[in-house]
């Protein structure tokens, strides 16, 4: 019984993850019917930053509230001004051609980061060597959040950890918090509008561009945070780690039905589940066959997803 | 390029819109070959030609839709040509597009407010939509339905109405009866000859040449991108060529 309860816990806490990144995946779709593929590498981009964050903090602030405050401030900072230089340099000027135009793109850039990320680059000022590409090998993310026990359960059967919780909450108040933007408020009601027609949108004076870039920022945003979180559970960090996450959160943004919030955060928690029992009770090699078998399952029996709507569009 | 025929004496008013050579590319096709067209302040003036001659190129031009290759447009005074169409909206333009351009997946309510996206003022904005609420009753009615389950006249309807919602000084209209039963067209033009009465310019484009030529007080004929013949709606529908060419008589 014990044994079943951990696979739960570890289940959702993987999933939180995979449903922070599916929710910036599935939001960018939302708005711009854009697949974005790198937004695993920005979620490691992210990473890196936070690392390098915690590296010029130093050990004395590492744990401390501020400094983990510190280091998502940063890194998600960096993230959105990164998120907007690509939407303004590589997606803006090919809103208007065909879509694969902008989904090629996007695969590039993911290329660009994963792989520019595993060259090592470091310049030398005033005798101090300042590294810029961080190279291929992995590296340990250090403990911004020192583990502790949130829970116990039975005679250490069950260990419910503090980031484990932390995670769990932050996603869901983002998920909430962003359905709450999109479908209350001014800005939200925009964004729906520049999602189905964006030049529409342009003439009852929704400013588009700022709309999109926007949106492309605080994605990217999310992206970081999650990255960060992932991070701290997984301890290590290398330049390819976006990918398989990205990938995953993709995944469950599909399942979820790509463009719907609460969506890919049901999706992404089942997946979690998922992979969890499937690992915990078979071979850890499963893992990632699962993943795509179950989205083989749900697209074959709903196509448009756990909670997408089929396009009721009259014309 | 040769003057364009003139029929009638244009009853004299202040200017509010002003086209000058105006030139549309899209790639190598040329669709506006140099436009020139004014519409006064509370002047109704129609847009008539057949397809393909240029009617909403000149439109998405004038609203900022698409970047015009050359030619000066003029708002109340104010160089407004090579503006984004958000920008538009703030001096007063509002463009209700061809084929609509409601969204679907938002309701009556919600398509409205966004009319008034740019608009702070909450009483003005109430009683704004109490009008066009008073013009098409049947938006009330279906205030909390998705746009998408409207039929294709309470679609226009509401296509007019979002643009009403930003109060603005010119209103353009890309074909309002296209697609519609004749009582709902009709419906419309009544509307719109208030929403003229009422001081709003209107640039209308039209297909329906003879509904056009009855609202306008002047209206232009565009032929393959170039402004063949102007006049007062009352000349025009009754020159022979006219009557000829688009009202099929
Ligand atoms: N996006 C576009 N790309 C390429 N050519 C275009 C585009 N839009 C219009 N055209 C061409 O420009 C010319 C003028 O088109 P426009 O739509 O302005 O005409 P129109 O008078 O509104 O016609 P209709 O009565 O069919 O609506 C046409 O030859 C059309 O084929
Ligand atoms: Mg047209």
């Amino acid at each position: 019984m014990y044994e079943f309860i951990q696979h739960v816990i570890n289940g959702l806490a993987a999933g939180t993850i995979y449903a922070l990144v599916a929710l910036g995946y599935t939001m960018v779709y939302g708005v711009l019917k854009l697949i974005n593929f790198a937004h695993g590498d920005v979620m490691m981009l992210g990473v890196y930053v936070g690392y390098a964050v915690a590296f010029l903090l130093g050990r004395e602030h590492l744990g401390t509230i501020s400094g983990a405050l510190l280091v998502f401030a940063v890194s998600l900072t960096a993230c959105a001004a990164f998120g907007f230089f690509i939407e303004r340099f590589a997606y803006r000027p090919l809103r208007d051609k065909p879509r694969l135009t902008s989904l090629i793109t996007a695969i590039g850039i993911s290329f660009a980061l994963s792989y520019g990320f595993q060259l090592d680059l470091a310049v030398s000022v005033g005798g101090h060597s300042i590294t810029l590409l961080p190279g291929a090998a992995s590296r340990r993310f250090p403990a911004i959040i020192t583990p502790t026990e949130w829970a116990v359960l039975g005679d250490n059967d069950v260990i419910i950890w503090n980031w484990q919780v932390i995670s769990f909450v932050i996603a869901l108040t983002l998920m909430g918090g962003l359905q709450y933007l999109v479908f209350r408020t001014r800005f939200g009601k925009a964004m729906r509008a520049v999602s189905h027609d964006h030049r529409v949108a342009g003439l009852l004076g929704i400013p588009v561009d700022t709309i999109i870039a926007g949106t492309f920022m605080l994605g990217s945003a999310l992206a970081a945070g999650a990255g960060i979180l992932y991070a701290i559970k997984d301890k290590s960090i290398q330049p390819l780690m976006g990918v398989m996450v990205g990938l995953k959160a993709f995944v469950a943004a599909v399942i979820g039905g790509i463009g719907n919030l609460p969506g890919a955060v049901v999706g992404a928690l089942l997946l979690g589940l998922c992979e969890e029992f499937i690992v915990g009770y078979t071979a850890s090699s499963w893992r990632d066959a699962v993943a795509f078998g179950f989205l083989i399952v749900v697209l074959l029996v709903r196509p448009e997803g756990l909670f997408g709507r089929a396009q009721a569009e009259k014309v | 390029m040769a003057e364009p025929r003139r029929l009638g004496e244009r009853a004299p008013c202040e200017p509010l819109l002003d086209v000058n050579g105006l030139e549309v590319s899209y790639g190598a096709i040329k669709a506006l070959k140099g436009i020139s067209l004014s519409v006064g302040k509370g002047e109704a003036v129609a847009l008539i030609g057949a397809n393909g001659a240029g009617k909403t190129s000149t439109l998405r031009a004038v609203s900022g839709m698409i970047k015009p290759g050359s030619g000066v447009i003029t708002l109340r005074g104010e160089s407004v040509g090579g503006l984004k169409s958000h920008e538009m909206v703030p001096r007063g333009l509002a463009h209700a597009p061809e084929g609509r351009g409601v969204f679907p997946n938002l309701t009556v309510q919600e398509n409205l407010d966004l009319g008034a996206y740019l608009r702070r003022d909450k009483d003005g904005i109430a009683a704004d939509l109490k009008k066009v609420f008073g013009f098409f009753p049947r938006l009330e009615e279906r205030r909390l339905q998705m746009a998408g389950t409207l039929s294709g006249g309470e679609q226009q309807m509401l296509a007019i109405s979002r643009a009403l919602m930003s109060r603005p000084t010119l209103l353009l209209l890309d074909e309002p009866s296209l697609g519609l039963a004749p009582q709902v067209t009709q419906v419309i033009f009544r509307i719109l000859r208030d929403i003229n009465a009422q001081g709003t310019s209107v640039l209308l484009v039209e297909q329906n040449a003879h509904l056009a030529l009855s609202l306008a007080q002047w209206a232009y004929v565009l032929e393959t991108g170039e402004v063949a013949m102007e006049g007062t709606g009352q000349a025009l529908l009754a020159s022979e060529d006219i009557r000829k060419a688009y009202l099929g008589e």
